[in-house]
């Protein structure tokens, strides 16, 4: 008991020291020690720092469906083209399904092959069949897409969406957001300090599907309003007012994909516009078209709505175009930029779940934890002193290191504070001495049983460190169950949790062992007041 | 210097004695507890109901039906208002609008924003928390899940550490605790959201952490007095550990009624339900899960299987004799 030799102290007080010293950086702004070598810091979460808190949802019946009308483009496209073309008529979308018929039953072997070039021939992605080809009625081809090649769709698109959603926050010129994926399906968004929201919400609730696609002026009014589109056409509404719809060609002539970039800017009346500027693929695209249509007008497309539909006076060369009208403010333009620039989304996001708090009630909520702290701290270092002394003082003194030590710890861990996280804090200061409480009353039990000062104490830290570990085990399991299973405060409060059984063990047995050990060895006292 | 002693030397309180009354009053009050919970419900956050909750703070605290007919003017559904402990602060609770749209959420929020402000001027949101069904149905499955996994891990844990006797008195007064906090969220009507989840899941931590140690005790009595009567062991060991159960419930109480005084409102639930917990797990400790064992029938082995029980016993101590 008595012997711990000086390499063993100067270990334990070097450790604490250490372990304490990376809890300071946390007291001073993040500016402040910008500076210092090493500098971690605590996270402070949503609730304290104020901000907001997005659950994104992809939109996989969406997905399913724009996954179907690209192959049925795909399709299309491939039985057209190769010099040879195959006649396919009927093609539809149902239940998940597409199909469609090839007029000449001789062709239907060539048929297959085209299709086995544009559905992979055997292992998609996935390794397995991203779709399975079925053949009824001798001519009639139906295309599934198989569960294997769905979920790589999603996993893939969720990856895509996480990126874009990324690339548009830092857009906003926020301050450290964290987005991660989760689930399958599901995006977290964390953008602390951010008063308002809504900015952000509208930014990620675009789709920014870019697409050039030419009017059809042909097509007759009174049907568009009824809503009836002519073959191989589409009514798609005006983004400023969804009453009036226009009649389009189905087929893109450009897409969103050809961009380089885009800005908001002002257009010769000084109104908001966004002038992108294509790739050199699209430009050339973009050139060709313009050439072989003056004219006649062409449709901007975003998210299925026309923004305008311009008249081509002379061809395009430049690879730039603005895209203007569609009721621009300054802010939704600027937001239309930022979207366009950083891709269009994989597949729809909604927003399921959110929290946003302001910055005034996570300064109040820090500032009354640090008091309740403090008095929590005050009360239980009185009430331990008077119950056991010098003992109790010890006590106290590891109860205080291990506050510190676990907000180092966490800062080193570059874990997140929450309000429930504070509360995991006075209730550390509260269960932290349990262990001392333990062993103190250990201590005093071997006394009455007549045990001598050394061998009491020596018998008191053993026998009470049984129970302190079995004890503390328990309320691990609890702790790392809320870890796992728990979701948001939950988590935030078991780190603390976690952390301060572990080194509370430390610091209320090894280190109290041995300030009890250094006074027993100096002053070999023959009574103890415990 | 004279050092405070809370529990007298030598205390010799017979606590088994009481425990058929004990259970009487357990069985009854827990049954209370449930019947409480069903009849008048818990006030489920937006956590695990879905829908909205916008928290105002208010210049000055208004007057409720004002508030209450300016919200309802705008036609976004029923409204439910709650002062949050300071009558500036109210918290405004509305269901989630209609169809999946997530842009009419955003729209209620700004409506009941704009409208609020605009009546009492210098009102300002504080947060607001919106939750769809589906999330919210996920949240409560998590919650529940938590709990009964935390339970069934530490009775697993007891019953390998201990004797199986002692897994089934502990799991039951786990349970116990957990009934009666759910009670006191009935009774109270307190809102109890993910927060308390986590209080709950502390008040298992910390009530196991209280049991283990009187457990621990018996263990260690049944060994040193072989040929002494259960019910003699238990009340040994209670009131041995009665010291340390006094001290370590009042160090965290009075921690915890810091937290409750001086806190801010945002934590009064969970502090609210710490505070009881630590109660009813201390109580649980003593006449649940101690007298539990006797009904149970743990008995201390006879000598000549003891040697092989206590050997093994040893070998898993953490620390080395």
């Amino acid at each position: 008991m008595l012997d711990f030799p000086r390499w063993k102290i100067t270990s334990i007080v070097g450790l604490l020291a250490v372990l304490m010293a990376l809890s300071i950086p946390s007291f001073f702004g993040e500016t402040a020690t910008s500076k210092w070598p090493i500098h971690p810091h605590v996270n402070l979460g949503l609730d304290l720092a104020g901000g907001s808190y997005l659950l994104l949802e992809g939109d996989i019946k969406d997905l399913q469906g724009s996954r179907l009308a690209a192959m049925r483009d795909s399709v299309q496209q491939e039985m057209r083209t190769d010099g040879s073309p195959i006649g396919i008529g009927d093609i539809s979308i149902q239940g998940g399904k597409l199909s469609f018929m090839v007029r000449d039953v001789s062709q239907v072997d060539a048929a297959r092959e085209r299709l086995l070039k544009i559905t992979g021939s055997g292992a998609g992605l996935s390794g397995q069949r991203d779709w399975d080809i079925s053949v009824v009625d001798s001519t009639r081809f139906v295309l599934t897409p198989t569960e294997a090649g769905l979920q790589e769709a999603v996993k893939n698109a969720m990856a895509d969406a996480t990126e874009v959603v990324r690339r548009r926050i830092d857009a906003l010129g926020t301050k450290e957001p964290t987005i991660v994926q989760e689930g399958t399906d599901r995006i977290v968004v964390q953008v602390p300090g951010l008063q308002n929201p809504q900015a952000l919400k509208d930014l990620l609730g675009k789709t920014a599907k870019l697409e050039f696609k030419m009017v059809d002026v042909n097509a007759d009014p009174a049907a568009i309003a009824k809503g009836i589109a002519p073959v191989g056409d589409e009514i798609l509404p005006m983004a400023d007012n969804p009453q009036q719809k226009i009649a389009v060609h189905r087929t893109t002539i450009i897409s969103g994909d050809m961009l380089d970039d885009a800005q908001q800017k002002y257009d010769q009346n000084n109104q908001p516009d966004v002038v992108i500027r294509f790739n050199s693929e699209g430009g050339r695209r973009f050139a060709k078209v313009t050439q072989e249509n003056v004219g006649k007008p062409f449709a901007i497309i975003v998210d299925n709505q026309v923004i305008s539909y311009p008249r081509i006076d002379e061809p395009i060369l430049g690879g730039t175009a603005s895209i203007s009208g569609g009721g621009f403010t300054v802010e939704s333009a600027n937001n239309l930029a930022i979207a366009l620039r950083s891709g269009k989304l994989p597949v729809n996001l909604k927003v399921i779940e959110e929290h946003t708090v302001g910055a005034e009630l996570g300064n109040d909520s820090i500032h009354a934890g640090i008091v309740a702290s403090a008095i929590a701290l005050a009360a239980v270092i009185v009430f331990m002193a008077v119950t056991y002394g010098r003992f109790g003082l010890y006590a106290n003194l590891a109860v205080a290191i291990n506050l510190f030590v676990i907000l180092g710890l966490m800062a080193l861990l570059n874990a997140t504070l929450t309000l429930p996280g504070i509360a995991g804090f006075v209730l550390t200061i509260g269960t932290a001495v349990d262990a001392n409480v333990l062993i103190n009353e250990r201590i005093r039990e071997e006394r009455r049983r007549g045990r001598n000062v050394v061998q009491s104490v020596e018998l008191g830290y053993k026998e009470a460190s049984r129970t302190i570990f079995e004890a503390n085990v328990t309320h691990g399991i609890a702790g790392l169950i809320m870890l796992i299973l728990g979701s948001g405060p939950i988590k935030g409060f078991a780190i603390v949790l976690l952390l301060g059984i572990a080194t509370s063990v430390f610091t209320a047995v090894t280190f109290t062992r041995m300030l009890v050990a250094i006074w027993l060895r100096r002053n070999r006292p023959s009574e103890i007041h415990i | 210097m004279r050092l405070l002693k809370l529990v007298p030397d030598n205390t010799n309180i017979d606590f088994v004695r009481l425990r058929y009354i004990a259970f009487a009053v357990t069985t009854l009050l827990t049954i209370g507890a449930i019947a409480l919970v069903f009849a008048r419900g818990l006030n489920m956050g937006v956590d695990f109901e879905g829908g909205l909750m916008i928290e105002e703070h208010f210049q000055t605290a208004p007057p409720l039906d004002e508030l209450r007919s300016t919200i309802d003017g705008l036609n976004v559904g029923d409204v439910a208002l709650q002062p949050f402990g300071d009558p500036k602060v109210i918290s405004i609770r509305l269901p989630q609008p209609p169809g999946t749209d997530e842009g009419r959420t955003n729209a209620v929020v700004k409506k009941v924003e704009t409208a609020v402000a605009a009546k009492f001027p210098g009102a300002e949101f504080a947060k607001y928390d919106t939750v769809s069904g589906k999330v919210s149905d996920e949240l409560i499955h998590r919650g529940i899940m938590a709990v009964l996994v935390a339970i069934f891990a530490i009775g697993l844990f007891a019953i390998f550490r201990f004797e199986w006797q002692f897994g089934i008195s502990t799991v039951v007064a786990i349970l116990h605790d957990v009934l009666m906090t759910l009670g006191f969220f009935a009774l109270t009507q307190l809102q109890f959201d993910l927060n308390i989840v986590a209080a709950v899941l502390t008040i298992i931590g910390y009530s196991i952490n209280d049991k283990i140690v009187i457990d621990d005790r018996i263990r260690e009595n049944m060994r040193r007095y072989r040929k002494m009567e259960m019910r003699e062991i238990v009340n040994l060991s209670v009131n041995e550990t009665l010291p340390r159960t006094v001290m370590t419930s009042l160090t965290v109480i009075l921690a915890l009624g810091a937290l409750l005084l001086f806190g801010g409102f945002v934590l009064h639930g969970f502090t609210a339900a710490m505070i009881l917990g630590v109660i009813v797990g201390t109580y649980s400790s003593i006449y649940v899960s101690s007298s539990l064992l006797i009904t149970l029938g743990l008995r201390a082995e006879p000598p000549e299987a003891k040697g092989k029980a206590a050997g093994k016993a040893e070998r898993i101590r953490p620390q080395g004799e």
